[in-house]
């Protein structure tokens, strides 16, 4: 038996995220690089445990290799203690039969008895596609205070992307009396975060309920919270504040990496009091050289700069060769740019190669037809031909050859 | 590969009058270096990287900021349920840890109670990146007792009792000076020698026995004679801390990419205790030149020729040349600093002139505030 936990997190990592198309063919979304030296899941990992919470369930399912190895036993986040910490917990095989995760619910219902074990009072839902730094502790606060079944996080959104998002429209008190998905005409800007408190004895039965509901989809937002609010649960919206972003498409993670070199935008990664963790790879400190000029940059550890980098997240070791230019782009782990190369706007994986004088990207003032424009990305290990031309807004996931000057 | 049949033993805590600034607050081991890391960082990761995973540091005093800066040992994989990190200090105030004998001899069980057939005994001063199992691959093929690692270059100027070695054709050591005045080049022994574990309780037992207790003179000088005695010689990049200058000169010797390619050789890297810091942010308007910089900086100034150590701030119009910065001193805003050395956690004010030379690299210590 284990010692009781007052709060058990379940982090849903499983998702493919195919909107970033390359850049999560072979690995989750939730284990994409962030940040210069981040990964996505580090957000919500680091998030837990600043706010107390010692026993996290990571729900993997799709490409899950690079997560796992990841996440490894949760040594980084201070998430190995004795008896709680970091569970990897993925699809298995029953008696009555294997089945792969169907949806939202289906999946912290097929871990019931992951949750049972610490016999909590609350359970917290998150989901590894979102960059921010939130204090849970506070949330599960209010919850507490508001003798609430479920609270689900809120954001106040603008007006006119309100219709993309889950809109929670409140009476005073902060309750919930309606959910509207992706509304054409929005009542309200509190966009849902995502991120879900509840009372493990009513999500527990809500649970097994959905589950022999044969006509659920065995989603939180689509089956689960409507029938928890028709049923006249306590349900409340958690206001939050500060810096909350999607990474989801290609747009926003290049827009979101960007956001940290940005001094007015509110996400500061130097705050000791919350620490974003990670695992560190074991490299030397960065060399700038003689022939280097670096500004308004995010470079780590084990870099070596020759070339010029503006505006610009640099990952573990990359290297810039000489006469090399990097703008407004993402460079991730290992990826090398040759002499003379140019990327502008473009968004590299890891361990890739831009051969010499090769363009990649282009700044969005020299293309006219701006439909044309957009952030290139590049696969990881791959190798870009030298003097090959990449266009904005293509995703290439194969070898380049070079061209011939 | 691991789990070999060799031990380290690693001295932590000498020398530390050559360099009494840098080790008013630490012992020598914990003297910060190349941006990142501590001088016990390059014997303890050598060992690890050569497959030894017992290794004893030995302290004698003053040994807090080294327990925090090891812990367990994860970060250098010495963690273990079988063998690991033991750090050693006195016992009692009886130990004696003045000299190599007698400190060897207070440790006399732990070196019984180990299983391991060789042992590695090396100092924390010399900052090289040495593979151990090539020295015992020479040691087995020269069928030696005991094997010296040595330099073959000019006497560095303030080197403790340099042990001078000179060789027969075979390697095999055939006399052994212990003398500051050389001219020219010559192979000094670098403090890292490969011996047989039970011979080295023998050694020690005998020379405490006789009272004769200098290690140098009264094992190495006298041994060579006795037992077969070999060189190895160390060519890659090393430097042995013995002067404020050599510190200097060996941060700035950083600059060099093939020292980097050597030291910092991926294939065998060097480990230190992780701070989650974030990448260094790079300010609009930042000129950096030709500087080695470790993560948690934020850079608003002109940095150049030098080594910025974790979460240094530079501020705007500030202009740094061949420095060494040690971790979270924040400088100002317009100040000009060259040819200083900074400790940790120091605050330099906005519009500070602070000048040194490269013959005098002046010194502010820990926690001071300019």
């Amino acid at each position: 038996m284990y010692p009781k936990q007052e709060v058990v997190a379940m982090l849903l990592a499983g998702g493919q995220g195919s909107r970033l198309g390359v850049l999560t063919q072979k690995l989750a979304k939730p284990a994409v690089p962030f940040g210069g030296k981040y990964r996505i899941i580090d957000f919500p990992l680091s998030n837990c445990v600043n706010s107390g919470i010692d026993a996290v369930g990571v729900l993997t399912q799709y490409q899950p290799l690079v997560l796992n190895e990841y996440i490894g036993n949760g040594q980084p986040w201070d998430l190995d203690s004795n008896n709680s910490g970091v569970s990897v917990l993925s699809p298995y095989q029953q008696v009555k039969g294997a089945d792969w995760y169907s949806g939202t619910a289906n999946a912290i219902y097929q871990n019931i008895n992951y949750i049972d074990r610490y016999n909590p009072d609350y359970v917290v839902i998150l989901s590894g596609d979102h960059i921010y730094k939130m204090d849970y502790s506070k949330m599960i606060a209010a919850h507490k205070e508001n003798n609430a079944d479920c609270t689900i996080a809120v954001i106040d959104v603008p007006l006119a992307e309100a219709s993309r998002f889950g809109i929670m429209n409140t009476n005073p008190d902060g309750s919930i009396y309606e959910f509207e998905e992706k509304p054409a005409k929005p009542k309200s800007t509190n966009a849902s975060m995502g991120i879900y408190v509840f009372s493990y004895d009513k999500l527990r039965k809500y649970l097994i309920e959905d589950e022999e509901d044969q006509n659920s989809t065995h989603d939180f937002g689509k089956d689960v919270l409507p029938k928890m609010l028709n049923d006249g649960l306590r349900m409340f919206a958690y206001q939050f504040q500060g810096y909350w972003k999607d990474v989801g498409t290609i747009d926003s993670l290049w827009e979101s990496n960007m956001d940290l070199l940005d001094p007015n935008v509110p996400l500061d990664l130097t705050d000791e009091s919350w620490k974003i963790y990670s695992r560190n790879p074991v490299v030397p400190p960065q060399y700038i050289s003689d022939s280097a000029t670096v500004q308004n940059s995010l470079i780590a550890d084990g870099c070596s700069i020759s070339g010029s980098v503006d505006f610009s997240v640099l990952f573990s070791n990359v290297v810039v060769k000489k006469g090399a230019v990097v703008q407004d782009s993402i460079i991730m782990p290992g990826s090398v740019i040759e002499e003379g190369a140019v990327v502008q706007y473009a968004i590299v994986s890891e361990n890739t190669v831009i051969g010499k004088n090769a363009v990649i990207g282009a700044r969005p003032e020299t293309i006219e037809d701006k439909d044309k424009w957009g952030i290139a990305v590049i696969g990881d290990n791959l190798k870009i031909g030298d003097g090959a031309k990449i266009a904005p807004k293509t995703m290439v996931s194969e070898n380049v050859e070079g061209v011939d000057e | 590969m691991r789990g070999n049949n060799i031990m380290g033993i690693i001295f932590a805590n000498l020398h530390e009058d050559l360099v009494s600034s840098l080790t008013d607050v630490r012992i020598m081991g914990a003297v910060p270096f190349g941006g990142k890391y501590r001088l016990i960082d390059f014997p303890l990761s050598n060992m690890v990287n050569s497959g030894i995973n017992k290794v004893g540091v030995l302290t004698k005093s003053n040994y807090q900021s080294i327990m925090d800066h090891l812990g367990t040992g994860k970060a250098w994989d010495l963690s273990r349920k079988q063998g690991g990190l033991f750090i050693l200090p006195p016992f009692t105030n009886s130990n004696d840890y003045s000299n190599r004998i007698t400190t060897l001899n207070s440790i006399l069980p732990f070196l019984q109670n180990s299983t391991q057939e060789y042992v590695v005994i090396s100092d924390c001063d010399t900052v090289c990146n040495i593979d151990f199992q090539d020295v015992c691959r020479k040691h087995l093929e020269n069928n030696a007792d005991i094997t010296l690692v040595y330099k073959r270059d000019v006497l560095p100027e303030k080197l403790h009792a340099p042990a001078v070695l000179s060789f027969d054709r075979n390697g095999k050591v055939i006399d052994v000076l212990i003398t500051n005045n050389v001219e020219g080049s010559c192979s000094f022994y670098m403090n890292m020698l490969f011996i047989k574990r039970e011979l080295l309780i023998e050694l020690v037992n005998k020379c405490v026995s006789k009272n004769t207790l200098n290690f140098k003179r009264d094992i190495l000088q006298v041994e060579y004679k006795n037992l077969s005695v070999y060189g190895y010689e160390f060519k890659g990049f090393s430097q042995v801390i013995t002067s404020m200058n050599d510190y200097f000169n060996a941060n700035m010797a950083l600059m060099e990419s093939e020292v980097r390619a050597d030291l910092f050789n991926s294939d065998h890297p060097i480990y230190t205790k992780v701070r989650d810091d974030m990448p260094t942010k790079y300010g609009l308007g930042s000129k950096v030149r030709n500087s080695l910089i470790a993560n948690g900086c934020t850079i608003e100034g002109e940095v150049e020729n030098s080594v910025l150590f974790k979460g240094v701030h530079i501020g705007k119009g500030t202009k740094v040349s061949n420095c060494v910065i040690m971790q979270d001193t924040k400088v100002g805003a317009n100040s000009s600093l060259s040819y200083i050395i900074v400790d940790k956690d120091v605050t330099i004010g906005d519009e500070k002139t602070l000048m040194g030379t490269l013959s005098y690299p002046p010194y502010y210590s820990k926690g001071s505030v300019v």
